[in-house]
């Protein structure tokens, strides 16, 4: 009856063997893969990378809402950098978004690491402590940052009820009432809820660190501290440099916690107005007075956010990568 | 030997002092949420001596957090549902297939962890008003998906590539088909990779407040994050139930953690990391 027929081919309908008999293994494989691929990319493409593009391109067009009307080259940008419309709120959005990446830098990141240093070791109640220090960035932004607004309310006074019981009464401030205050505030809010990310990371670095290196060390009598700084650190460069970057990106698109403690006008005046917030108004909300949105100046900003971001991961993929080519 | 002794007090002293710093306004947070306004204002951080579920009630049915939750329930499982399947095929197809395209694909993917989602945002609301998704729940899910496409494709991609060779030649000479492989090779042993891209995920998703806000007005779509923003502007002097909306959107994600904090960590730091 049958002659050599495997099972696998006794099904086969004609269409299939068709199929096979014109494309051998590979080809069917490949075939088989870009399928696989399809519809990652696509939801990829239309989703991400084309309204990204997009964004970029409506920049140099003008309009009121969200319809493009007329094609006017470099005038938004040339708008955003001179005209006193937007320019002082341009580049106070920039300033501000500095210092609160500055601050994320300097507080949360230094932080982080000190952590990582004393978790490394073990101790009893170190995965408690870890768990700790971590559980804020599981918590929305918002939330965290609506809590803190009530914590730091003056007629509630909880943080200031603490400064009076240890003495420091003459230290409450209208914490985010204040404009010299508040956006210091509010980048302390944050760092308080993200540092344990660089936590997490730098412990993660520590723990690949060769014990051996640092034995050897302190056999030629280098103290803790010392071990740290000369040969520790050194090898945890490539995670400062992701640590560094991340903290980047994220600052540059922070919107939820001004949002929450500040309201989008970033009060008090405008005095924690990021370039997110600033975006959020002028091309999505509507910037007073017209009350609508700007769909040409607000891809302007999109546009310069994208550009620092370019710039900065630019720099880091320069100075880290190259410093180490086998890591990261 | 003192001067070791010194050092453990030194670092049991810092990590108790910033454990009181991130643990004091959970406590306040929970405690006065159960409080009554008069309550919270004489006694900010002892237990409540009038115990009351009123700002509960209150947000979960008049503020409707009940359609809130479910909701956000379903944005959320719907995009991770669809993030582990299309993350997990194009992950296969990248490790597998060496090829020039391949490997600017994979490039092309996870650039997308370095440029947010939301500078496209002015295009995106064009393009959901074009579809006529605006205040739908189905305006987040795709631009949710994508977001999640290079954590996916990073890890999965990685974890993939580990996986001994020989176990899908073997596969293969017994006839396996390239799907017959996905599926009774490839994803049994991603498990654990897909639990860390499915936190992260979830961790995003559940807590992301501008998608809602750019694209949803209308009640019966409001997410948790949403509707948190508007009942916490409405509430802002009734404390108790303010506190009490703030506990609400808290606690789910606060619970998970409590039970595998280890996996979220994992999942969280995936993106530095590798998982």
């Amino acid at each position: 009856m049958a002659l050599v027929a495997t099972p696998g081919e006794k099904k086969l309908n004609p269409a299939k063997k068709l199929y096979r008999s014109i494309f051998n293994q590979e080809t069917r494989r490949k075939t088989i893969w870009l399928l696989f691929l399809f519809p990652a990319l696509a939801v990829y493409l239309v989703f991400m990378a084309a309204p990204l593009i997009d964004s970029l391109r409506l920049s140099l067009y003008t309009g009121v809402g969200l319809t493009p009307t007329k094609f006017v080259g470099l005038q938004n940008f040339i708008d955003l950098f001179t005209n006193p419309l937007w320019r002082g709120l341009f580049f106070g959005a920039v300033l501000h978004t500095c210092e609160f990446f500055a601050i994320h830098m300097t507080v949360q990141n230094t932080l982080g690491l000190l952590f990582a240093a004393l978790l490394v070791s073990s101790f009893r109640g170190r995965d408690t402590f870890r768990a700790i220090i971590f559980a804020p960035a599981t918590f929305s932004v918002l939330v965290v940052g609506f809590l803190w607004t009530l914590i730091l309310n003056p007629s509630w006074g909880a943080v200031d009820i603490i400064l009076n019981k240890i003495g420091l009464s003459s230290w409450a401030l209208p914490w985010l009432g204040d404009a010299r205050v508040a956006l210091p505030v509010i980048s302390l809010t944050s760092a308080w809820q993200w540092v344990g990310m660089p936590t997490m990371m730098f412990l993660a670095g520590l723990v690949g660190v060769p014990e051996e290196l640092v034995e050897a060390a302190r056999v030629d009598g280098a103290s803790e501290w010392t071990a740290f700084w000369k040969i520790k650190f050194p090898l945890l460069m490539p995670v400062v440099g992701i640590v560094a970057v991340i903290t980047f990106v994220d600052n540059f698109n922070a919107f939820d916690v001004i949002f929450a403690m500040a309201g989008v006008r970033g009060t008090p005046n405008y005095s924690t107005d990021l370039l997110a917030t600033l975006f959020y108004r002028v091309g999505i909300a509507g910037e007073q007075p017209s009350g609508l949105p700007n769909m040409g100046i607000g891809a302007a900003i999109a546009t310069m956010i994208f550009l620092i971001l370019m710039i900065g991961v630019s720099l880091w993929l320069f100075v880290f990568r190259r410093q180490t080519p086998s890591q990261v | 030997m003192r001067h070791f002794k010194f050092s453990k007090l030194l670092t049991y002293f810092i990590l108790t002092v910033w454990s009181l710093i991130v643990l004091f306004p959970i406590w306040t947070l929970i405690i006065n949420s159960f409080k009554v306004q008069k309550d919270i204002f004489a006694n900010p951080f002892g237990l409540p001596t009038h115990f009351t579920l009123n700002g509960y009630i209150t947000a979960w049915t008049q503020g409707r957090f009940d359609l809130y939750f479910y909701n956000t329930i379903y944005v959320t499982a719907t995009s991770l549902l669809l993030i582990l399947l299309f993350g997990s095929l194009a992950a296969y197809a990248l490790a597998k297939w060496k090829s020039r395209v391949t490997k600017f694909l994979y490039i092309f993917f996870i650039a997308g962890m370095m440029i947010p989602i939301r500078l496209g945002t002015i295009d995106l609301v064009r393009m959901m008003k074009a579809l006529n998704l605006l205040n739908t729940l189905w305006s987040l899910i795709p631009v949710y998906v994508a977001m999640g496409m290079p954590i996916a494709t990073f890890v999965l991609t990685a974890f993939i590539e580990d996986i001994p060779n020989e176990m899908f030649d073997a596969a293969r000479v017994d006839g396996a088909s390239e799907w017959n492989i996905f599926v009774t090779i490839v994803i049994p042993l991603l498990r654990p990779a897909l639990a860390t891209v499915a936190i992260f995920n979830m961790i995003k998703i559940w807590n992301d407040f501008w998608f809602p806000l750019v694209f949803i007005r209308a009640q019966q779509s409001r997410t948790i994050a949403l509707g948190v923003s508007l009942l916490f502007g409405q509430y802002q002097t009734d404390w108790n139930k303010a506190l009490s909306v703030l506990s609400m959107a808290a606690v789910p994600m606060l619970v998970l953690y409590v039970m595998l904090s280890r996996e979220f960590i994992k999942g969280l730091t995936a993106g530095a990391v590798k998982g």
